[in-house]
């Protein structure tokens, strides 16, 4: 086993030479950069069998995607912030066009009050196209994911394309610790690219013909179901993932000191590392506090959520991203899952436009839910970190 | 399997793979164009039809018109979607020709990038431009490629304004300017040239480039039974220029022995009823001096010199053929 220090955004280029990935249409963006510039030296290099299309734009970097997965590729491409927000077009033909595209999103805000950092406002709204999505906590985590996500978006009962959501910069330039599995244990794991349907002209198939309303309400609904099904494959292909190289995530949902907490924080990305920590030390001072490690947003894990939290006297959820005038999207997927149990929940947003989320105000976000937990007012939502307080 | 190459109207398969019963208006260039094209192309190809009157008429689920394997997902994209399934056939082995079939929209204006791009890299794809003028999927809105002069709805006839006042753009120059392997504009109405220009777009590699003009029935104001005619005329008056840039030689395929005066075409066809004497002779200024400028060579007297009777260009009272 080969080990190297290297950047979440290079360990993301390693998972797609792994995963042996056939076509790559790319275009750059900040903080994405560095996977696409990997990708095309492993190429270059001949490291990697695969064709780089250097395409115009992000539209064209997801509409040649598609095509290539149409036409039987494993395709591969990356973005951030208004490059996904360009392709949001093209998101919807994969989905329901059932391609299984893997995708990496460096999460990065985006519009006015422009900037490059972390924030999750770019991948949220698309929880409406039809794409999974996982989101990441560590280098290691997104290299093993780009693996997995091609596993679980090309089975047979998934067909689904799949985004992989790594923090931009506090992950995607931070260099740590990665173990790369062998590439004949990655090969006995992830077979070829074995498309559903494929444009060829030996056996021509229309893809994707105008869809009258007679047929097309059945089409949503089978995508609604195959994203809903996806659950069981993401477990299983987790499991086996972790057999193999001793490294599972727990699938849709990872918990973190569970079995007795009273209280506890939802948190995704990079701030669950920075929740354990606080977590450790809440422990020792005795207080019976848990973390919950949501990974994936699509499909939403909300029976898992349910038996996780049943116990609790109160949540937390931790938002990267707001809905104006609303709650973060998080807490919102959060309280629809819980409603009928009435557990007491609470929002903490925090680290808008890349902001740091320091030990303190996880802390903060602790004892509002230990307020909450004991029955006293506390504000539904949170805004923590804010200059001049929330 | 032998191929022969295919130079005549005669040596045209009858293997169709834009069948019959497909849902285009009667005397629809586009279906003309898209099903002789597809007869030189044969068996091997893919074809992917963004937003354009062809997707509807020609793949309404559950039915197909194509026998060709068919791909649509969206308008702007086709230069990026050909170059993604041409990489994943590449990869497979297979040979197989990879062709979009865009509408003037879908080219000359929203499709402009993804078809730059994809000219760029030089892909090995075959691009093809279906123009016919207007956004006639939605309903006769002007394009870049619409006529100076033109009513459209959203070039109106109005008590200010009336018709377009833009000229076509020129979107070969556009597309030549790439330095791709082939480019050439067609005219159905002129079969011999048609199929020799899709032949020759089918034997070369790298990105090729073919524009046909497709008169539109609705969209034009027109008689079904004259579109065959009208394309001829727009070749015949300078509107439509048929000429090929083979590895950067440009050539005429078909030089007009004078140049018929743009009424003759403007007449048989309502979207232009209203114009003006002034905007037909400004019309006529802009084709001889296209005419002047890119074949002054070809064309020793500028074709401007042609006098004609002045006439009216109201043809009937036919509500069809007017706004």
């Amino acid at each position: 086993m080969v080990m190297k220090v290297i950047s979440a955004d290079h360990a993301v280029a390693h998972g797609a030479r792994l995963a042996r990935v056939e076509v790559v249409p790319a275009f750059p963006i900040t903080p994405q950069t560095l996977i696409v510039e990997l990708i095309a030296e492993f190429i270059n290099d001949g490291e990697l069998d695969a064709d780089f299309l250097p395409v115009e734009s992000e539209h064209s970097a997801m509409s040649a995607a598609i095509g290539a997965c149409a036409g039987g590729a494993r395709a591969f491409t990356a973005t951030s912030s208004q490059g996904l927000a360009l392709m949001h077009e093209m998101l919807y033909a994969a989905p329901q066009n059932r391609l299984p595209v893997v995708m990496v999103n460096v999460n990065r805000s985006l519009g006015a009050a422009s900037g490059i950092w972390v924030e999750y406002n770019d991948s949220m709204p698309e929880r409406e196209s039809g794409w999974l999505q996982v989101y990441i906590e560590d280098n290691q985590e997104a290299l093993d994911m780009v693996i997995q996500a091609y596993r679980i978006a090309e089975d047979r009962g998934v067909m689904l394309p799949m985004m992989v959501c790594l923090d931009g910069f506090v992950l995607s330039h931070t260099v740590e610790r990665v173990d790369f599995p062998d590439q004949q244990l990655v090969d006995s794991f992830l077979p070829k690219f074995k498309p559903l349907y494929v444009l060829d002209p030996d056996e021509p198939v229309t893809m994707n013909p105008i869809t009258p309303p007679e047929y097309a309400m059945e089409m949503r609904y089978q995508l609604h179901q195959a994203v809903d099904e996806s659950k069981l494959v993401i477990e299983k292909v987790d499991r086996e993932y972790g057999a193999l190289t001793g490294r599972a995530y727990g699938g849709l949902i990872d918990t973190y000191q569970m079995e007795d907490a009273e209280i506890a924080l939802i948190a995704l990305g990079t701030v669950t590392s920075t929740a354990r920590v606080v977590v450790d030390h809440l422990r020792s001072k005795g207080k019976k506090v848990g973390l919950v490690k949501l990974r994936f947003l699509r499909p939403f894990p909300s029976d898992e959520l349910r038996s996780i939290a049943k116990n609790l006297k109160a949540l937390g959820v931790f938002d990267r991203s707001v809905s104006f005038n609303g709650f973060g999207p998080v807490f919102t997927e959060t309280r629809n899952a819980l409603y009928h149990l009435g557990i007491p929940l609470t929002n903490h947003v925090a680290g808008i436009g890349g902001r740091d989320v320091t030990f303190e105000e996880v802390r903060e976000m602790f004892s509002v839910i230990e307020e909450n937990a004991k029955g006293h007012r506390v504000k539904e939502c949170h805004w923590h970190g804010l200059r001049g307080g929330s | 399997m032998v191929t022969k190459e295919i130079k005549t109207i005669k040596d045209l398969p009858r293997d169709d793979y834009l069948t019959r019963g497909h849902g285009a208006c009667p005397g629809c260039g586009v279906a003309i164009a898209v099903k002789n094209i597809a007869r030189v192309l044969g068996k091997d190809t893919i074809v992917y039809v963004p937003a354009s009157c062809l997707i509807v008429f020609s793949a309404l689920y559950p039915a197909s018109a194509f026998k060709w394997p068919f791909f649509y997902t969206a308008f702007e994209n086709t230069g990026a979607v050909i170059s993604g399934i041409k990489a994943a056939l590449k990869r497979r082995g297979k040979e197989v020709t990879v062709v979009g079939m865009a509408g003037d929209g879908g080219t000359f204006d929203i499709g402009l990038q993804a078809l730059s791009g994809a000219a760029e890299r030089n892909e090995d794809v075959v691009y093809v431009c279906l123009d016919n003028e207007a956004y006639m999927n939605t309903g006769i809105q002007r394009s870049g490629a619409t006529p100076f002069g033109a009513w459209t709805t959203t070039s109106p006839i109005g008590k200010k304004v009336q018709g377009k006042r833009e000229f076509k753009k020129d979107i070969d120059a556009i597309v030549a300017a790439h330095n791709i392997p082939y480019m050439a504009t067609l005219s159905i109405a002129h079969p011999n040239d048609f199929v020799r220009k899709v032949q020759k777009a089918k034997s070369e590699s790298g990105f090729r480039f073919l524009h046909v003009l497709c008169p539109c029935v609705p969209g034009w104001r027109s008689e079904a039974s004259k579109s065959v005619a009208i394309a001829r005329l727009a070749v015949e008056t300078g509107m439509w220029i048929l000429y090929e840039v083979d590895h950067g030689v440009e050539k005429l395929t078909y030089k007009p022995k004078t140049l018929v005066p743009v009424r003759e075409y403007l007449q048989l066809q309502g979207r232009f009823r209203h114009m003006s004497e002034e905007d037909v002779e400004k019309l006529q200024t802009w084709i001889c001096e296209r005419w002047k400028h890119q074949f002054y060579e070809e064309v020793p007297v500028p074709p401007c010199k042609i006098e004609e009777a002045k006439k009216a260009l109201i043809i009937d009272e036919d509500p069809l053929h007017g706004p």
